[in-house]
């Protein structure tokens, strides 16, 4: 569904991006996990067109994203839940779930209202409420729905569990499986390698701009080498 | 829905301000120098709330409004005095005029994200006035006289509330929407599929476009165009006005608009300090209301009506509910 080719991608003199290949089959959850500033975040924004890579390719069900202009790439099925959830803090629940759904052209949003509020029901209460008013776990629920709203093809998540509790790390990764199961292809970014792992069919390790491993993720749970060093044991 | 809803409380806010004006209007038709402020004060509110579309809306920051009401002023100046094109249409020509410049600044800087927009506008509106200045078939420096005297308060009142109603109509709608994204988080708005730049060149056209209509009513009501009258300083009074009246709110602005034109010409002897008044009444408003006396909120009838409910709740420890500024970090 989606291939990278040898991605290369530089902020200035700052080489982020060393030709990276990797690809995302329909159905799977596919994990990327990654150390602080390996490159996790770039390779996502590559794909949605938020940085423009000097060289590489990117393709999305067989159509080249390098041309797509970034607002366009949201038409084409694919969702990007942000790192740090980026909602819209001075605008209600209601309103950024709305915005969600802006691309589309049927402005009949109601029955996918109903599906987001029934997969979050917390939101459902705060639909009033301002962004910036909720904790982090229904903010990232929020970013979440959002995303949701568009019905993604592929949806790509950037470090949801960054910053919360470990039981709503839990809630968080089992809602994102629910997900997965009811259709939707998932990228997802970590540096939560275990969490990620036990939800992901196949997983990518990136170490400064590259990737050093790639495998099944049970598989990689259970070898040596990342057990010492993303997982602490 | 709360947008149908939002859409009707504009409309009665403009006719309370309807019935004020009116109120005034017959206390003072005697006096012209008082309907010559009422005036200026509905141009202003032009000013201000166009501007608050581009600043307050959607979160760009343009410093150069006034540059936009000199080319409307000159423009519509032009067309009556040299072609002789009927009065509104002259209006239309200078405000059409503004916004091609509009647009001819906004599409390359606003490409761009960071403060582009603020060098690029201050930058223009110099580059106006020097223009203005060098053509002599203008009046120069001199100021371009003769200009005749359509506008009359029934000209500016109704184009206000055009403004206004046109503005918080767009504020409101779909395209109004992805403005407001944009101002929040443009990344995310993006990511959201919002094509950031053109809507931040729409309601910079847009916005320019007003200021030009404004430029046109100003010099048919003073009979005057001059190149002082478009200065840097007069874009920092419009600034003004939508920092003091909330930069986000319409009413806001029509009330801190009305409201600074009576108060700068009641300070008018003063002149020299009237520079240092603005600065402290912005200090303090920095200091005890940094986002406005409105912040984001609209006036409403029935917060006008709940008023006493709600001093009554200010005096209790806990303040529910409102919009909160913090961001989703
Ligand atoms: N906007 C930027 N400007 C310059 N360098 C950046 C920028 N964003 C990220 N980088 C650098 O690129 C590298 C990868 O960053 P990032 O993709 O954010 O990593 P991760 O998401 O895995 O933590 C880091 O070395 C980081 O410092
Ligand atoms: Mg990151």
């Amino acid at each position: 569904m989606l291939e990278v080719k040898d991605l290369n991608v530089f902020y200035g003199g700052i080489h982020a991006l060393k030709g990276i290949t990797f690809s995302v089959r329909e159905g799977q959850v596919v994990t990327l996990i990654g150390a602080n500033g390996a490159g996790k975040s770039t390779t996502l924004r590559a794909i949605s067109g938020l940085v423009k890579p000097r060289s590489g390719e990117i393709t999305f069900m067989g159509q080249n994203l390098l041309q797509v202009p970034a607002h366009k790439i949201v038409s084409l099925g694919v969702s990007h839940v942000p790192e740090g959830r980026r909602i819209f803090a001075n605008l209600t629940v209601l309103e950024n779930l709305e915005m969600g759904a802006y691309t589309r052209k049927d402005k009949n949003l109601d029955e996918d209202l109903k599906r987001v509020f029934k997969r979050f029901p917390r939101l459902e209460e705060r639909r009033r409420q301002v962004g910036g008013t909720l904790s982090g776990g229904e903010q990232q629920m929020l970013a979440i729905g959002r995303a949701l709203m568009l019905k993604p093809k592929l949806l790509v998540m950037d470090e949801p569990s960054m910053g919360l509790a470990p039981l709503l790390v839990r809630e968080i990764f089992s809602i994102i499986k629910e997900i997965n199961e009811q259709g939707t292809t998932i990228l997802l970014v970590e540096q939560n390698a275990h969490m990620a792992l036990s939800i992901a069919d196949y997983a990518y390790v990136l170490e400064t701009g590259r990737i050093v491993t790639e495998g099944p993720a049970e598989e990689l749970a259970k070898s040596e080498s990342i057990r010492k060093a993303y997982l602490g044991h | 829905m709360t947008r149908t809803k939002s859409l009707l409380k504009v409309p009665v806010v403009m006719v309370a301000l309807a019935l004020l004006y009116l109120g005034l209007i017959a206390g003072f038709s005697h006096n012209p120098y008082y309907m010559q402020i009422l005036n200026m004060a509905a141009i202003n509110t032009i000013m201000a709330v166009s501007l608050n579309l581009i600043n307050g809306f959607t979160g760009q920051f343009s410093i150069g409004h006034a540059g936009f009401m000199g080319v409307g002023a000159y423009v519509a100046a032009v067309c009556s005095v040299f072609y002789k094109i009927p009065y509104l249409v002259a209006l239309l020509c200078g405000a059409l005029a503004a916004a091609v410049v509009g647009l001819v600044v906004g599409i390359p800087t606003l490409r761009l994200k960071g403060d582009y927009l603020a060098i690029a506008t201050l930058g223009f509106a110099e580059i106006i006035r020097v223009i203005i200045v060098n053509i002599q078939k203008v009046g120069g420096p001199r100021g371009f006289l003769g200009i005749p005297p359509y506008t009359n308060l029934l000209w500016t009142y109704l184009f206000a509330v055009g403004t206004v109603v046109v503005i918080s109509n767009f504020v409101n709608s779909s395209p109004g929407r992805a403005c407001l994204a944009v101002r929040e988080d443009e990344v995310a708005a993006e990511s959201m599929g919002v094509n950031a730049t053109k809507y931040k060149v729409i309601a910079f056209v847009m916005g320019a476009f007003f200021a030009g209509l404004g430029g046109g009513l100003l010099v048919h009501l003073l009979s005057i165009a001059h190149p002082t009258m478009f200065t840097f300083l007069k874009s920092v009074d419009f600034l003004i006005m939508i920092v003091v009246g909330g930069q986000g709110s319409i009413t806001g602005s029509v009330t801190a608009a009305s409201f600074i034109t009576v108060i700068s010409e009641a300070l008018r002897k003063f002149e020299v300090w009237r520079m240092l008044a603005y600065s402290l009444v912005l200090i303090m408003i920095m200091l005890t209301r940094p986002q406005g006396l409105l912040g984001g909120k609209e006036l409403t009838w029935e917060g006008i009506v709940n008023v006493p409910g709600r001093l009554r709740r200010f005096r209790l420890p806990k303040v529910g509910g409102g919009r909160v500024g913090t961001t989703g970090h």
